[in-house]
């Protein structure tokens, strides 16, 4: 246990030393890494950004059962608990006949010729409603034919998404594309980063590679070898974190009011501050294992000797 | 202590660097491997550190066939063999003092016998001024000198000397030949590859000849001929 502790704190003591002396391999390195580490953050914040406005969107699309004049309001009200139940149905809510009659009042009090026409019926001409709201845009039609199919159809006039239906189902599927791009694209830029990463440590390593031999050749382990490499690789990663996290403070101030203005927000920089740890956490993971994988395998090839 | 059993070393058809060799090596013996350039000196040494495998034959450090040892007890067999290299092969971001460190730090010395040790075998090659140096503020000699330093110090049982003196000047030549001397007559083999006739012949002990591949001669006391 004792020998492990000496071992370890050469290793960190070495890779420190050679980080510093190595300079220009170590700052090059470096660079690559912050940039790598600046694309990942930034799909981070544009994932944020991509995902509140397709959920604003999501949530302007709803559906509507108007009833018969005929149906009674506890009937009703058994649709709306029924309805709760699905798991589809993220939330009801009951417009009553008079709740209706209010509402397209107050819409319509500039209109002198509506409300008169009102004012001339006895009866109120509206129905009540049931609004429904899903969890998914692609889930209104399992709702729609829910509706049709059960015993409540007697009961209804008519479900406004059979009117929608081509607009809601293009927009649910321009939904899922956004998603997947926005999914694809955060897949492949990484992937490109992470590669790049991996072959800077490599070339770093490459020039070094007569060194490897000698170390090998007075009878050092192979473990010994590499483990000053991987702290190297380890502190490549911690720095860029620093580096990279630094940089999205003036970068987010300056983004964050067209942030709101383009996507409705939320505002990049209010999001950069309330989430700096979680953000700094996932940088700094992803940089130090990035360093560390990339040190051990770019090593194992020149540890043949 | 070492033994060569018909080793061959084929790179291509025409171009053969060792030919069935033959050959022991006594415990505490001073051997100079001499031969022309090309003669299969360095091969030879490079068979024993298994920093190149044979083609056929099989290469002994005692009862061990050093190109069947694991990737475990190569490390160990190396630290028990010292190396010096004709291009000296120092860590170039590492000081004499820490290149002669991490050989037996290597060997998993303790904090106290590296710095109780390193200093002695400076002072054994006379560059205790010197040890906070870095390679490329030596001269040839002295990086030479770092280099058997760093061989000597985990005490090994044999020392392979590959061109110790190739790019060295006369004075310096002769002082590395003393240097290996005075090591051998501390009890290490050495095995000692060159081509200056005037280091062989003075020393005056067990000569072996490779030519073109081949194990030419094998004299006792020994002189360069060729």
């Amino acid at each position: 246990m004792r020998f492990m502790n000496v071992q370890l704190r050469r290793a960190i003591k070495e890779g420190i030393i050679n980080f510093w002396r190595n300079g220009l391999v170590s700052v090059a390195a470096t660079l690559v890494m912050v940039l790598a580490l600046f694309v990942i953050g930034s799909l981070l914040f544009s994932n944020v950004l991509l995902t509140s406005a397709l959920s604003r969107i999501e949530e302007e699309v709803d559906i509507s059962v108007y009833f018969k004049k005929e149906a009674a309001e506890d009937e009703i009200l058994s649709v709306k608990s029924a309805l709760s139940q699905l798991p589809q149905v993220k939330a009801v809510t009951y417009v009553s006949e008079d709740e209706a009659l209010e509402r397209f009042k107050t819409r319509h009090t500039a209109n002198a010729l509506i409300t008169q026409s009102l004012d001339e019926l006895d009866d109120n001409p509206l129905q009540a409603s049931l609004n429904i709201r899903a969890g998914d845009t692609g889930q209104y039609e399992v709702i729609a034919r829910f509706l049709d199919s059960s015993a409540y159809s007697k009961l209804i006039d008519k479900i406004n998404y059979f009117q929608n239906q081509v607009v809601i189902e293009r927009l649910s599927g321009f939904l899922a594309a956004a998603r997947a791009v926005g999914f694809g694209a955060t897949l492949v830029f990484s992937l490109i980063a992470m590669l790049v990463v991996f072959n800077t440590i490599r070339l770093a390593i490459y020039t070094l590679r007569d060194e490897i031999a000698v170390k090998r050749l007075v009878g050092a382990t192979s473990r010994h070898v590499r483990a000053p490499f991987v702290v190297e690789g380890a502190l490549y990663g911690a720095i860029s974190a620093v580096v990279s996290i630094i940089i999205f403070y003036p970068i987010t101030m300056w983004l964050g009011p067209a942030s709101v203005r383009f996507f409705g927000g939320p505002n990049l920089f209010d999001y950069y501050l309330s989430n700096f740890f979680e953000i700094f956490l996932i940088l700094f993971v992803m940089g130090v294992l990035l360093g560390v994988i990339s040190s051990s395998v770019a090593t194992r090839r020149y540890l043949r000797v | 202590m070492i033994y060569f059993d018909k080793v061959s070393k084929v790179y291509s058809p025409t171009s053969i660097a060792l030919e069935d060799v033959s050959f022991s090596v006594e415990p505490k013996e001073f051997v100079s491997i001499v031969g022309h350039s090309g003669a299969g000196k360095t091969t030879l040494l490079k068979m024993l550190l298994a920093e190149d495998k044979p083609t056929s034959g099989k290469v002994f450090f005692e009862s061990i066939n050093v190109h069947e040892a694991s990737r475990d007890e190569l490390p160990k067999i190396r630290r028990r063999i010292g190396s010096i290299f004709q291009d000296f092969r120092l860590l170039p971001t590492k000081t004499a003092y820490e290149n002669i460190a991490f050989a037996m730090e290597a060997a998993g010395a303790t904090d106290e016998d590296v710095e109780n040790d390193v200093p002695q075998a400076l002072e054994l090659v006379g560059l205790v001024n010197k040890a906070l140096h870095f390679p490329h503020e030596l001269s040839g000699g002295e990086k030479q000198r770092v280099a058997i330093a760093r061989a000597i110090v985990n005490h090994p049982e044999v020392i392979l000397a590959d061109e110790p003196t190739g790019n060295l000047d006369p004075i310096n030549t002769k002082e590395i030949a003393e240097l290996l001397k005075k090591i051998n007559n501390l009890g290490t083999t050495v095995m000692l590859a060159t081509h200056n006739h005037d280091v062989v012949n003075s020393l005056g002990r067990r000569v072996i000849t490779l030519d073109k591949g081949k194990l030419a001669r094998d004299d006792k006391k020994g002189r360069y001929i060729i």
